[in-house]
């Protein structure tokens, strides 16, 4: 998948910005439509996987419990991998790190490039330039290479996986909450604000922030969705602190090699980050066609 | 940058340009910075623990390490716009040996997947938005909707499970490209990862064609060539589909350059020699001056593309021509 969609198609001269919501609102009318819903039951079944997986798993993710690479049956529901390991326990193991990494990495980036994004639309000055210039940087840079390069200089701990996620995570946040803000600064609301003397720092947070959270909501869900493709993806390379640890993209990389003998090893914890993404995925897109109005549009056009 | 503002198309592309060079400027700072911020000496890692201080002290010299930062980043960048990309320190050959058969495996394998992907998505996109709310286009947008948020590993693996391993055993399941030979003696490795790549940059491209098109069909102009009585055919070709390629161009460019990034995943899936495996490879072994390279060449080609898209754009919209 890729993760253009926002990244430079963004200049408000090609694609106007849509309209502002009001957040609670935009979640709970996207919720009429279908694809919110099996997105939300997708992301709602993989996290109780997650987070009840551990107490239910009828073994310990690193206990060996059979021959190595034996199909279904007899002990172990799923067969076991290529150490002989359980895949049904290190499947129910598996889930956390990479939903926890995502979410903080994602939620990082979110706060730093809205925070960034609104403050350089409302000091229309040197200062936007400068910061949205620093932004390009960031952004001439694939998220993976960055988050490669990371490791390679500070080694494979989760932390330096959240920075370079946050880090480049936040400069297309930010690009999107300026685009959505600049219009917002020119209205009149925000000059009558700066007339009664309210402080900046509460017209950006009190006054711009409410006005800019739908193309955010928008933007922030396709950005979990690439925050988790990277974390299983640096996994599945191998980039990470512990090579046995309970977790998809190292159990899909482990076992990949012994597909013809015993798939369930990979295919379990494929199918998981398939049916996670695809409820990410399917979620926002579901906000952003409701932020846009496609979800009355149908039969008015 | 904002003072200095030509106008026109040229000026345009003028301005795009010199912030593109301005981009990698940084880029390369930031890439020189990061690796100097490496706690280990790479003169040590070189020679490991047999090093004598002589030995140490030699090797820092050859490497420029003994002089100042400033000068380090200097001698790197002209020697990089010299094509001087350094020395590998894993293979102790030049960067630029190394990587360039890789080099030509990763441009046939990305031509490849977008000789294929741009003409299929533009068609599937074209076709659902003229059937629009009909079978095939609510089909194909819910299952490009699905593919589209489906990580590339996930989608290669399941090809590979699909055609390779599992289920049938008609294609190969690893693409490897041997030294001295080329990826087209073996094309049906090839068949795998671009079908992959495909269905990594086709949704985006399908749908905003899709979106495009949809717009240009309920325009006035569409509606007066249908009224002058034109056969239907050409109203489509020669007066729709020119119109809603616009804002395509950049998605597809958009899309290339994220294949930049992209193939990096989709190469050591299916272990094919490119700069993809190049630069895992390079990690694993702390292998800097190759990580250097490729982040600059990456971001090269990243910066280029998006350059061209923007180009694209404006040169194919004369609506925005006028607004420059």
């Amino acid at each position: 998948m890729s993760q253009v969609s926002s990244d430079w198609v963004a200049d408000a001269e090609i694609a106007p910005p849509l309209p502002a919501v009001r957040g609670t609102s935009l979640l709970r009318r996207s919720l009429k439509l279908w694809r919110t819903r099996i997105g939300l039951a997708l992301v709602g079944f993989i996290v109780l996987l997650a987070i009840v997986g551990p107490y239910v798993a009828p073994y310990g993710p690193n206990t060996p419990v059979g021959a190595p690479n034996s199909t279904p049956g007899g002990k172990a529901v799923l067969g076991t991998d290529y150490l002989g390991q359980d895949v049904l326990s290190r499947v129910l193991y598996g889930g956390r790190s990479i939903l926890v990494l995502a979410v903080i990495a994602t939620a990082l980036g979110l706060v730093a490039g809205t925070a960034i994004g609104l403050v350089a639309a409302y000091s229309r000055n040197a200062l936007d330039d400068t910061l949205m210039r620093g932004m390009d940087v960031f952004m001439a840079l694939p998220q993976i290479l960055l988050a490669l390069v990371a490791v390679t200089i500070v080694g494979p701990h989760a932390w330096v996986v959240v920075a370079a996620i946050a880090l480049t995570t936040a400069p297309r946040i930010a690009r999107v909450a300026r685009g959505a803000a600049q219009p917002i600064v020119e209205r009149d609301f925000i000059a009558a604000s700066e007339a009664m003397g309210v402080p900046r720092w509460r017209i950006v947070s009190g006054e711009l922030l409410p006005n800019c959270l739908g193309p955010l909501m928008v933007e922030a869900s396709l950005r979990l969705t690439y925050s988790i493709t990277l974390i299983a993806a640096l996994a599945y390379l191998g980039l990470t602190p512990n090579p046995n640890d309970a977790n998809w993209g190292i159990m899909i990389k482990q076992n990949q090699f012994v597909l013809a003998v015993q798939p369930w090893g990979a295919v379990a914890p494929i199918i998981a980050i398939a049916l996670l993404t695809m409820g990410t995925g399917l979620i926002g897109d579901g906000i952003a066609r409701t932020a846009a109005g496609i979800d009355r549009a149908r039969g008015e056009e | 940058m904002s003072r200095f503002r030509p106008s026109g198309v040229w000026g345009f592309i003028l301005r795009r340009l010199l912030l593109g060079v301005v981009v990698l400027i940084l880029v390369s700072i930031l890439v020189f910075l990061a690796t100097q911020a490496l706690p280990s000496d790479p003169a040590l890692a070189i020679l490991g623990r047999s090093a004598t201080p002589a030995s140490l002290a030699a090797l820092r010299r050859q490497l420029h390490l003994d002089r100042s930062v400033i000068d380090q980043y200097w001698t790197w960048v002209t020697g990089l716009l010299h094509g001087n990309l350094g020395t590998s320190l894993a293979a102790q050959e030049p960067v630029t040996t190394l990587l360039s058969p890789k080099l030509v495996n990763s441009a046939v394998l990305v031509a490849v997947a977008a000789v294929v992907s741009i003409p299929l998505s533009i068609a599937i996109g074209a076709w659902a938005a003229l059937k629009r709310d009909k079978a095939f286009d609510r089909t194909s947008s819910n299952l490009l909707l699905a593919l589209a948020a489906l990580p590339e590993f996930v989608v290669a693996l399941v090809l590979v499970i699909v055609f390779a391993t599992t289920v049938f055993h008609v294609l190969p399941a690893i693409s490897t490209v041997p030294p001295g030979s080329r990826p087209w003696n073996n094309w049906v490795a090839l068949v795998l990862p671009t079908i992959t790549l495909v269905i990594a940059v086709a949704p985006y491209v399908a749908r905003i064609m899709r979106a495009s098109m949809i717009e240009v069909l309920e325009s006035d102009y569409v509606e007066m060539a249908r009224l002058k009585g034109l056969p239907e055919r050409t109203v489509l070709v020669r007066h729709a589909l020119p119109n809603a390629l616009g804002p395509v161009f950049q998605v597809i460019a958009l899309n290339l350059a994220y294949l930049a990034g992209g193939i990096i995943i989709i190469e050591f899936v299916f272990n094919y020699s490119g700069i993809g495996g190049a630069i895992t490879e390079a990690v694993v072994n702390h292998d800097l001056p190759v990580v250097q390279a490729l982040a600059i060449l990456i971001a090269a080609v990243y910066v280029i593309l998006n350059l061209l898209a923007d180009v694209a754009t404006i040169l194919v919209t004369p609506k925005l021509r006028t607004q420059l």
